[in-house]
């Protein structure tokens, strides 16, 4: 019994889903399931930040390594809370200047930052040892020079031919991509309906 | 002092703390990314309340238009299961939640997936070899569907890539090569222009407020 109610859950949630998509008598009940799943995911959201906080009070509490910066992550997760309940989340309120003056700013760098790393990672990785590995160098060169001014004043062609490499080749490539990662995603959909595949289950036979 | 002022410093204070990371870890870097993680937690769980359960559970639950809709109670008890799995002697009913999530995630994947990312691709790819008139459009078509379908025998591991089957997996693996490369370089771009983003900020919107004028 432990785990027939939540392959029964699973099996009849999946079938609601994919019969609401051919029998237009379930679409209300699909359209309802697809509710509930939103409330029960937003749950895990919860999850999250609860797990988040114990961590660092475990950190604090146990002098971690570390330790120091996590009242930092606590405040800022409390004020965030805190103005976001109380105050309100309209734009001029509190929860919004911080979100747009601190934490867009703030995740924009992070972001920014990967330039340098993915640059750094590229110039220790690429290496031209075949023919086919200098294609993946040279595609990636004339798609980056393409997108940049200096491209076109060193040959006026650069940027037409980073476009066609983009519109073509690589639409070729993550089309064959996307179909068989859809594929995969379809057979492993089915596993779960039918109670195959049970690993999110706890791995529990 | 206005608030805009306030709050271009803070930008700017904590993107240079998080840029100091170039140069080495450091205490300015840890406590722009320690304040980075705690803000973010706590503006999704804002944005989860305000955009997700009011609007889809509460006001169920409860019309404005008066009355009390019980049925609505089981997705709130669904969810408040989910949140026992940090209960060991109760953990296992999270089972019950995590249950609805995969069950109606993988039957929403199955028929999305297949309708968008499998059958519009491939009507995307059954195209005139002569669309488009000239040389180019000619040889351009012929990449997209040689690709397209040498890809997908790439991916084919159920027989031996020998033979036919291989030379068309070895011009899979060409193309693929050629679309890692475009996607790696359009990736880097994307994140270069992040980059020109900030600096521009710090530039134009940060230095003129301490009078430096570029």
């Amino acid at each position: 019994m432990r785990l027939v109610i939540p392959l029964m859950i699973t099996f009849v949630a999946g079938m609601i889903m994919i019969l609401q998509f051919f029998v237009p008598a379930t679409q209300s009940m699909g359209e309802s399931l697809q509710e509930w799943y939103m409330i029960v995911a937003s749950a895990a959201i919860f999850l999250g930040a609860i797990n988040l906080l114990n961590v660092h009070i475990h950190k604090i509490r146990f002098k971690a390594k570390n330790w120091k910066y996590s009242p930092v992550t606590i405040a800022g997760f409390a004020v965030m809370i805190i103005t976001g309940l109380f105050l309100g989340i309209e734009p001029g309120r509190p929860f919004d200047f911080m979100f747009t003056q601190m934490m867009v700013p703030m995740g924009a760098t992070m972001f920014s930052l990967l330039a340098f790393f993915v640059a750094s990672a590229a110039f220790r990785a690429f290496r031209a040892n075949n023919w086919r590995a200098t294609l993946l160098l040279v595609s990636a060169f004339v798609v980056m020079l393409g997108r940049v001014p200096i491209g076109a004043m060193i040959w006026s062609k650069i940027p037409g031919i980073s476009e066609w490499i983009m519109q073509v080749p690589n639409l070729a490539g993550q089309r064959a991509v996307m179909i068989g990662a859809a594929m995969g995603m379809v057979a492993t959909s089915l596993r779960m309906i039918f109670g195959i595949e049970r690993s999110y289950l706890g791995g529990a036979d | 002092m206005s608030w805009t002022f306030v709050g271009i410093w803070l930008g700017a204070l904590l993107s240079l703390s998080l840029y100091s990371f170039l140069y080495k870890d450091n205490p300015f870097y840890k406590f722009a990314e320690h304040l980075f993680v705690g803000m973010s937690a706590g503006y999704w769980v804002i944005y989860n309340i305000k955009n997700v359960l009011i609007p889809n559970w509460w006001n169920n639950l409860v019309p404005a238009e008066g009355g009390f809709q019980p049925i609505w109670l089981i997705p709130g008890t669904l969810a408040l299961f989910m949140l026992l799995r940090i209960v060991p002697k109760l953990s296992s009913l999270s089972r019950m939640s995590l249950s609805l999530i995969v069950g109606t995630g993988a039957g929403l994947s199955l028929t999305a997936m297949l309708q968008t990312n499998a059958l519009a691709q491939v009507n995307g790819t059954i195209i005139a070899l002569g669309q488009g008139g000239d040389l180019l459009s000619w040889i351009s078509n012929i990449i997209i569907v040689t690709g397209v379908v040498c890809g997908l025998v790439y991916f084919f591991f159920s027989k031996a890539h020998t033979g036919v089957v291989g030379g068309a997996a070895n011009i899979g693996i060409t193309i693929l090569m050629v679309a890692f490369g475009a996607s790696f370089g359009y990736t880097v771009m994307a994140r270069i222009s992040l980059l020109i983003g900030q600096t521009q900020f710090l530039l134009f919107e940060w230095l003129p407020t301490m009078g430096i004028h570029l």
